[in-house]
């Protein structure tokens, strides 16, 4: 403890308000080193030797066992690389380690005698160097630090080979497929990549699924909803050839197709409707960005198109307002609004958010560990890192108007009256006399901190929660646009209390004047926003940041890509977003196009060609069919990069239509199904179970697109997650029923379904969705009320739309849940759980009345009831929630 | 009619019975729970119990986070020299590298209007806001030299629960269920309990991250349903659950039969699981073979105490029914204006019933083998917040410093960690940074903290990150 002594001062002149005193130097002195009394003493640096140094003979040694396994030829962490003189002079990513005859100044010296401030010891681990080692380190520089050429080159080119020679990095080139012994089973060129394998395990592939089988999953494959009794019956009685192939052109021109495939895309584009962190406040217009998505499928719109509009649409020129929509893709990021907290701090953090998606979603790298060091598996380099995220580094969110179609004229019909009346308003309240001192002060607290809490809490307040708002108010009023003029009078009327008196306040009226300023802005007829990027005007210089802080600026960099991929077409200075979005979706880079088909893939088997999906580096997975992968990556390529004849060829080959029960042959051959020697049988996401369950119950509605929707949810639900809301108002008439893409996601409070059932949660960009089994899930489809709700629909479909007697019955709701006809097994269990639950209710008559509250004409309640638990059991079913 | 897709039933009765490294007909019994619970063979089911690194020093975990941050300088760390300081700025040599949120770095000294005194054979101090924790001291490890690097809630809570700042990482609780597996037939084995405000950061504290997701922690609820869904839907009696749920295994056995499907039996015993859950959770909420005094000594049945004793009980319940980790949440304590009157409220809250469970544990030889930790994502500044003149100041957020304690399962009884300046503003003995004290909990639990590790998109994370030290002066 410090002894009070030290603290002890005689207060001196008073500074600021006069209730703040600062005590004499000396004391704060003792105070400080007391403080740190754990810290070591001084530094003290062993003196160099007095001899001659050699390098061969008394350097290079002590180097190579001591750096060179960090800062070598294999690995050059912080940029530094001691193996070579040229490199080991230019120093690392914090600038140069050696100042040739002044050894005390060197931080190489100063780094292996621990003696640097705040740095750890190096080598980090081993034993640190002796002081006799540290002298001839001093004295070689001392001395000149001459290093003799050459040394260490062969290293460092086997390293970059090595680089250049990973699988996924190697141009994609349209293979042959190969030729099978068995001419009579491949339907296109994807099966003779997969026979030719099987043939070489000597495995027989599976059989073609049943037709029932075969329309169900291509049904929920392609469009994400099920088929209904009468589809199924069509398709499997059409004996033509054609029948399959025309299911599949049908299934893939339904709009519901662009739903299925958008979210596809949804979970890798980190899509939510909230900011996420405290307060996880709502995006009203975050969906525009998700309709987008859903109209560029629904178009196929090509993949290159669809990068660049993402990541660039707002630099193209003439650019439409659909364009900066999907420049939406990078305002997916989290926001943290919490107060206090250091609005550059988290700028960067979504720089660094923006820069690993687009190495996750485009290259299938796991980017982001080079924001710290150099990449530890992957050739990355921090400073390629660096180059990437330099693209994204002076992007700027904005808020922007996107009206819809419609909206325009009478919004602009109803805008003078709306401004006048919101000009009397703020005249009432003498807001343009108040206002422009209040700026003042406002700047001058911006630049003299720490004089006056209350106006240092407004300017933090500005910036944290009025978009641009810094710029805003630093920007001369006359030259303000009126959106963000209007943003900050909004502001102002806001937040005038914290500088006045509770008394003045209430006297001026502001809590009222800032209600009826809401009021009148609901009173406008909508006029869309969209939440989209623009170029900061300020070109932002970017850095290689030390360590990943963003207080650590390190060497510049420009933007740029890794040095191992294909290089731009060289083109006149600094490259853009464009450049970087034409060269992602490029033919020639090597990634792209492998990792999307890879997805693709993924969706249609469960299991990626290569099976880590994110990650095609060389701590990655090798792919099980590299020919195959290749061949659809050319393929994609060279259809104009249509996804929709991408998605046909996959789903028309026989690989994909093969059954996919188990088999005995191949539990120890081949238990994670690489092969591909049958379909795999998959748990549907959380959506899909959502939408199956209304479609079979007839309870959806399926209109495309649009706002977010709030199903019911249980009281409190919220709460559990964030911190102090309860504020979901449920969605009222067929909105209800949408389907499960719409449903507005918190992100601090995920709507229960979806995150029982493995939706992401989506901070980062994800591209496999986990399929767990928990009876967290069991609990929901059986008691959340929205489940019951589809049960007892069902079960009125039950009773009224079909005839016949109970099996009867039975066989059709079977049949609409699960597209087959029941087993004769199958069909005894159905009879007698409705016997026995009909015969339960007897007893429990109140149960029957909650259960089924409907009085239906010739129904029976009883009847009624049992139909609803039976049709809940059939919703329950594993076959029911797995695409087979 | 039937006939091509039921070829083959039969074969792969024989083919399921036969398989015993995949999942057979014995391994479903396992699965429904027919075995033992101490079963050793992980089989399919990703809860079964497992073994740690080494013999643990404790089974089962309570950490209590006071979400928010409560004050350190008005709690469990004295620091009479505040006094001196009263009303004065720091010079700036001490504070130009101190990590504040609101204030800035001239904001003036505030003492604390506590009294502490030295408490237990320990004597270790506590002040009058706490007295009946500070009747615990005898089995209190008090760290009073805490250190994290956020200085904002989210990431705070974040760092304590999951070891670094930012979003998506598996929370700590989801780490030992992940590596203990549950001990508990019907109850999950990591359940989160809260009171007052949601905590900070919310789900993604309780939250499996990359884990899969049986291991996220099982939010109980203070509205509504304990857990959600938990009750049978309206008009669904046990009877009726029990033959929907016994159609649904003999159709889904059925389905099982024919494809061979491991998942489907693993849905089955989900299921099973889910019936036993809805039948096990009442009885761990009914407190009537409680004593009166045991409800008394928690403050069940009178305010402000009833909601967060609830749980605190909960939590000793649930312990003895063998689940691995409990999370407890209180908030919250973010008092950056009337500090206090909203500590005190919050203290008189809490004390009671912590203390209680505390000693409840002890009585009952519960203590020795279960970790109690009381946490916080950081401390307060001894420097007032004071943002209106017409208001009571608070204090701001402080990441540097702060006070932290445990008790049981393992750890040094009457101990006091660290030591901080005559302010409370940096520690001058021990340092304690939250990797630490997660490496320490993690070898309280058996776990080496370094080789406890997942593997995701090509490489393998822990909790501690790249950091972490277990702390041999914490541990008995």
């Amino acid at each position: 403890m410090i002894p009070s002594a030290n603290i002890e001062g005689a207060p001196c002149s008073p500074a600021g308000n006069g209730r703040r005193l600062r005590l004499p130097a000396a004391i704060l002195f003792a105070l400080s080193v007391a403080a740190a009394s754990a810290a070591a003493e001084g530094p003290v640096l062993p003196p160099p030797v007095t001899w001659a140094v050699d390098f061969d003979a008394d350097i290079g040694p002590l180097l190579k066992a001591h750096c060179h396994a960090c800062h070598g030829p294999a690995q050059q962490m912080q940029g530094l690389r001691l193996d070579r003189a040229a490199d080991a002079l230019k120093g690392g990513y914090a600038g140069p380690v050696l100042v040739p005859g002044d050894s005390a100044r060197s931080k190489l010296v100063l780094m292996v005698a621990g003696a640097a401030e705040g740095k750890q010891r190096m080598p980090p681990a081993g034993e640190p160097l002796g002081p006799d080692e540290i002298g001839l380190l001093r004295a070689w520089i001392d001395q000149g630090a001459r290093w003799p050429d050459g040394q260490g080159a062969a290293g460092a080119e086997e390293a970059a080979a090595a680089v250049r020679s990973h699988w996924a990095f190697q141009p994609v080139e349209r293979p042959e497929p190969p030729n099978v012994s068995d001419s009579a089973w491949p339907r296109n060129e994807i099966d003779r990549f997969v026979l030719a394998r099987l043939e070489g395990e000597q495995v027989e592939p599976s059989a073609e699924a049943p037709a029932a089988t075969l329309i169900r999953r291509l049904s929920l494959d392609l469009t994400g909803l099920p088929p209904t009794p009468r589809e199924v019956a069509a398709f499997a009685s059409d004996p033509s050839p054609a029948s399959y192939e025309d299911l599949v052109d049908r299934l893939l021109d339904s709009p519901h197709y662009a739903e299925k495939w958008a979210r596809f895309w949804l979970d890798l584009a980190r899509y939510a409707d909230s900011d996420g962190f405290r307060g996880d406040n709502f995006r009203p217009h975050a969906w525009r960005y998700r309709h987008w998505v859903i109209e560029a499928f629904d178009r196929d719109m090509p993949f290159d198109r669809f990068t660049l509009e993402q990541i660039a649409g707002d630099l193209l020129p003439g650019g439409t307002v659909e364009q900066r929509v999907a420049t939406g893709f990078h305002r997916n990021t989290p926001t943290n609004t919490e107060g206090g907290s250091d609005p550059e701090e988290w700028r960067f953090e979504q720089v660094v958010n923006r820069t690993n998606t687009v190495g996750t979603v485009w290259l299938g790298l796991t980017v982001g560990c080079a924001q710290c060091h150099d990449h530890k598996y992957d050739p990355l380099t921090q400073e390629e890192y660096y180059r990437l995220f330099a693209f994204f580094n002076d992007l700027e969110e904005v808020d922007i108007d996107a009206p819809l179609p419609g909206e325009r004229g009478a919004y602009l019909a109803a805008l003078p009256g709306y401004q006048s009346e919101r000009r009397r308003l703020l005249q009432e309240h003498d807001v343009f006399e108040r206002k422009p001192p209040w700026e003042k002060r406002v700047l001058w607290a911006a630049a003299n901190p720490g004089e006056s809490p209350e106006w240092d809490v407004t300017f933090d307040e500005l910036r944290t929660y009025v978009n641009l708002g810094e710029r805003i108010i630093r920007t001369p009023r006359d030259r303000r646009s009126a959106r963000h003029e209007k943003a900050l009078t909004d502001f102002f009327v806001r937040e005038y209390k914290r500088v006045l008196s509770k008394a003045e306040y209430e006297r001026l009226g502001y809590a009222e004047l800032s209600e009826r300023l809401a009021e009148l802005d609901r009173s406008l007829p909508a006029f869309g926003e969209a939440q989209a990027v623009h170029l900061e005007e300020r070109q932002r210089q970017t850095h290689v940041y030390l360590g990943g802080s963003y207080k650590a600026p390190g060497i510049a960099v420009e933007p740029g890509w890794p040095s191992w991929l294909p290089p731009a077409t060289p083109g006149a200075g600094r490259l853009t977003r464009v450049d970087l979005a034409r060269w992602l979706a490029a033919r020639e880079n090597p990634l792209a196009a492998r990792v999307i088909v890879n997805r693709i893939w993924q969706e249609f088997f469960g299991r990626g060609l290569v099976g880590s999906s994110e990650n095609f580096g060389s701590q990655g997975d090798r792919p099980s069919h590299p020919g195959l992968l290749d061949w659809l990556a050319a393929e994609f390529a060279g259809n104009g990069w249509s996804w929709k004849r991408l998605i046909k060829t996959v789903v028309m080959s026989a690989a994909y239509r093969q059954s996919s029960e188990v088999r005995e042959d191949l539990e120890s051959l081949d238990p994670a199904n690489e092969l591909i020697a049958r379909q795999s049988r998959l748990r549907l996401p959380a959506e899909l179970i959502r939408d199956s369950t209304l479609a079979v119950s007839g309870l959806l509605d399926t209109r495309i697109g649009g706002r977010s929707v709030r199903p019911p949810q249980p009281m409190g639900a919220l709460r559990m997650g964030s911190a102090d809301q309860d504020d979901w108002q449920v969605s009222q008439g067929p909105d209800r029923y949408r389907r499960g893409m719409y449903i507005q996601y918190q992100r601090m409070s995920p709507y229960p379904l979806l995150s029982t059932f493995d939706m992401p949660d989506t901070y980062e960009s994800a591209c496999r969705r986990g399929r767990t089994n928990t009876p967290l899930q069991a609990l929901n489809l059986l008691n959340d009320p929205v489940f019951v709700e589809a049960a007892q629909a069902l079960a009125v479909r039950a009773v009224t739309e079909f005839q016949g007697d109970l099996a009867a019955r039975l066989r059709h709701v079977f049949r609409l849940c699960l597209a087959r006809d029941p087993g004769p097994s199958e069909m005894d269990s159905l009879q007698s759980s409705w016997h026995r639950q009909r015969k339960i209710l007897e007893r429990a008559p109140e149960s029957a009345e909650k259960l089924f509250a409907l009085e239906l004409p010739g129904v029976q309640r009883l009847n009624g009831a049992a139909w609803v638990t039976l049709s809940s059991a059939l919703l329950n079913l594993d076959e029911f929630l797995t695409r087979e | 009619m039937n006939g091509p897709e039921y070829e083959g039933v039969l074969a792969r009765r024989r083919f399921l019975s036969r398989c015993s490294g995949g999942l057979g007909v014995a391994a479903l019994a396992h699965l429904l729970g027919l075995e033992g619970r101490t079963a050793e063979a992980p089989g399919p089911n990703p809860l079964a119990v497992r073994q740690p690194h080494f013999a643990p020093l404790a089974t089962n975990a309570i950490l209590i986070y006071q979400s928010g941050a409560p004050s350190q300088l008005d709690l469990f760390d004295p620091k009479p020299g505040l006094a001196k300081w009263e009303g004065r700025s720091l010079p700036a040599s001490l504070t130009k590298d101190l990590k504040l949120a609101f204030i800035k770095p001239n904001a003036t000294i505030m003492p604390s209007n506590r009294a502490f005194r030295p408490r237990g054979e320990c004597g270790m101090e506590f002040s009058d806001w706490v007295p009946h924790i500070g009747g615990c001291a005898d089995d209190i490890c008090m760290i009073r030299t805490m250190h994290t690097e956020a200085f904002n809630h989210d990431p705070g809570a974040l760092l304590l629960s999951t070891g670094v700042t930012q979003f998506g990482r598996p929370s700590v609780g989801s780490w030992v269920a992940y590596g203990l597996g549950s001990e508990s037939r019907d109850l999950p084995g990591f359940v989160v309990l809260g009171s007052g405000k949601g905590p900070n950061a919310g789900s993604n504290i309780w939250s499996n991250g990359f884990l899969p997701s049986v291991y996220q922690g099982t939010r109980f609820r203070s509205v509504g349903d304990p857990i959600l869904y938990v009750s049978n839907a309206e008009g669904i009696t046990n009877e009726l659950q029990r033959a929907r749920l016994d159609t649904i295994r003999d159709l889904n056995q059925q389905r099982l039969e024919r494809t061979g499907d491991a998942e489907i039996a693993a849905r089955i015993a989900s299921y099973e699981l889910a019936f036993r859950m809805q039948i096990a959770v009442p009885r761990l909420l009914d407190f009537g073979s409680e004593p009166q005094r045991v409800l008394d000594s928690y403050g069940i049945g009178r305010e402000p105490t009833h909601a967060y004793a609830t749980n605190c009980l909960l939590a000793r319940r649930m312990v003895e029914q063998g689940v691995r980790f409990v999370m407890l949440t209180h908030g919250d304590w973010d008092d950056h204006k009337e500090l206090e009157k909203g500590h005190a409220r919050n203290c008189e809250i809490v004390d009671r019933p912590t203390a209680a469970l505390v000693q409840d544990l002890k009585q009952r030889g519960l203590l020795e083998s279960t970790l109690v930790i009381w946490a916080s994502e950081f401390g307060r500044t001894p420097m007032a917040q004071m943002d209106r003149q017409d208001e009571a100041p608070g204090r701001d957020h402080h990441p540097d410093c702060f006070s932290m304690w445990l008790a049981g399962g393992g750890t040094a009884a009457g101990r006091v960690v660290g030591a901080t300046d005559e302010i409370g503003l940096k520690p001058v003995e021990d340092s304690v940074h939250v990797h630490d004290l997660q490496a320490t909990l993690l070898h309280c639990l058996g776990f080496d903290h370094e080789r406890l590790t997942y593997r995701h998109q090509g490489r393998d994370f822990r909790l501690t990150d790249v950091g972490g030290r277990v702390m041999g002066k914490l541990l008995a």
